[in-house]
């Protein structure tokens, strides 16, 4: 029950990008199509429930003074296996990720949860609240990705819904992702309030 | 959680080392397990390029006999050679051009035996999505600036603007201008493969 509390904690109550607003660098860049932020957000995942997992077993072994480095150091190692695999197995998601796969290594989320929860809980705990913000991420990028492609573009995962000759390029530049992240952000303090 | 190991010089270098030590170690056996996929994944996608750009039937393998063609003192374009019962129908080649508004753009681009152009794949580029991102598509058959069955050695392979006969991507001018650039440059090549092959 806790552990749900936790995992749900990272979806809605502290989202990552939406609450919490850490990891804005691939927030912003790669969510130019639905997929694309499913990737990344799954990517992402992947390496939190791992790195929380890892450093919650050795944060007792690890001394005070070289905490920051040994973290890094696990999650770079995490990140490498998600790009190797990636790019052996998915080479499409690969190309279209690109440079934003290693930069998971400093993409503010990972040590920021092994910093606030994985060395100071306990193994299950740790799994849950990494797999709750890696949710909460892979979500929120699915979201702002949808919304961009379809205003941008006119598809729908890949699906066309309206001819792209419509489609507004702003959203699928920069300022767009700034302009509908902004947007949702109000959308979910506005709920949070209500409450 | 127990009590943390103290900061003391010799615990701090033996748990970096220790961990930089696995860490290296686990890295290196996936890139060992993965190094293999990866080179498979990379070959299967060139061979679907040149696939894509070359619609006569060959029966060799184009990769294997891969040529280099110089086009001029410094650059050369890796040329793929499609043959039927070891007669050249058409070649594949991998060309680049630096002029792209978002400097490299890679084409792999098909030419028939008469110099005329069968088919084209960008492969890598990183022109402005929703402009110069489009010419994957815009230069295609059912494009609107369809440049397949051009001949780039006796046709003018230029956008409108500058006096040539190709429609440009609309607001991506610059990036016409490379992807012509590409083809003019690939031209020269296969006009060196053509020449050695009659040799």
């Amino acid at each position: 029950m806790k552990n749900l509390r936790i995992i749900l904690n990272g979806i809605y109550k502290e989202n990552p990008t939406f609450t919490l607003m850490l990891g804005m660098c691939p927030t912003l860049g790669v969510t130019s199509s639905a997929i694309n932020g499913i990737g990344m957000g799954l990517a992402t995942a992947f390496v939190l429930v791992m790195s929380n997992l890892v450093i919650s077993l050795v944060a007792g072994l690890i001394p005070d003074k070289v905490r920051i480095p040994s973290f890094i150091v696990i999650i770079a190692a995490f990140v490498t296996v998600v790009e190797l695999v990636m790019q052996a197995y998915v080479p499409a998601l690969y190309e279209s990720l690109g440079l934003f796969i290693p930069l998971i290594v400093v993409n503010c989320i990972v040590l920021g949860r092994a910093e606030a929860f994985a060395c100071k809980n306990k193994v299950l705990p740790s799994i849950c609240d990494g797999l709750g913000m890696g949710l909460g991420f892979t979500l929120s990028l699915t979201i702002l990705g949808s919304i961009r492609e379809l205003l941008g573009s006119g598809k729908m995962f890949g699906n066309v819904i309206f001819n792209d000759h419509y489609g507004m390029l702003l959203f699928v530049l920069a300022p767009g992702a700034f302009i509908v992240l902004g947007y949702l952000m109000a959308i979910m303090n506005k709920i949070k309030n209500a409450k | 959680m127990g009590k943390k190991l103290e900061s003391n010089f010799t615990n701090m270098v033996l748990v970096l080392f220790l961990i930089t030590f696995i860490a290296s170690s686990a890295v290196g056996y996936v890139h060992e397990l993965t190094s293999g996929p990866i080179k498979a994944a990379k070959e299967q996608k060139q061979t679907k390029a040149i696939k894509d750009v070359i619609p006569i039937a060959f029966n060799n393998n184009p990769a294997q006999d891969m040529i280099k063609a110089q086009i001029n003192d410094k650059e050369s374009f890796e040329c793929y050679p499609a043959k039927k019962d070891n007669k050249l129908v058409g070649v594949a080649i991998k060309c680049n051009t630096m002029k792209g508004y978002g400097g490299e753009i890679s084409i792999m681009v098909g030419f028939s035996m008469e110099g005329k152009i069968t088919g084209y794949t960008v492969l890598k580029y990183q022109e402005t999505p929703g402009l110069g991102a489009k010419m994957n598509n815009w230069f295609q058959k059912t494009g609107k600036g369809n440049v397949l069955g051009m001949n780039p050695t006796t046709e003018s392979m230029k956008v409108t603007k500058d006096g040539g006969q190709v429609d440009a991507i609309t607001a991506a001018t610059i990036s016409s201008r490379a992807f012509c650039d590409a083809m003019n440059r690939a031209a020269v090549a296969f006009a060196f493969v053509k020449k050695q092959s009659n040799k």
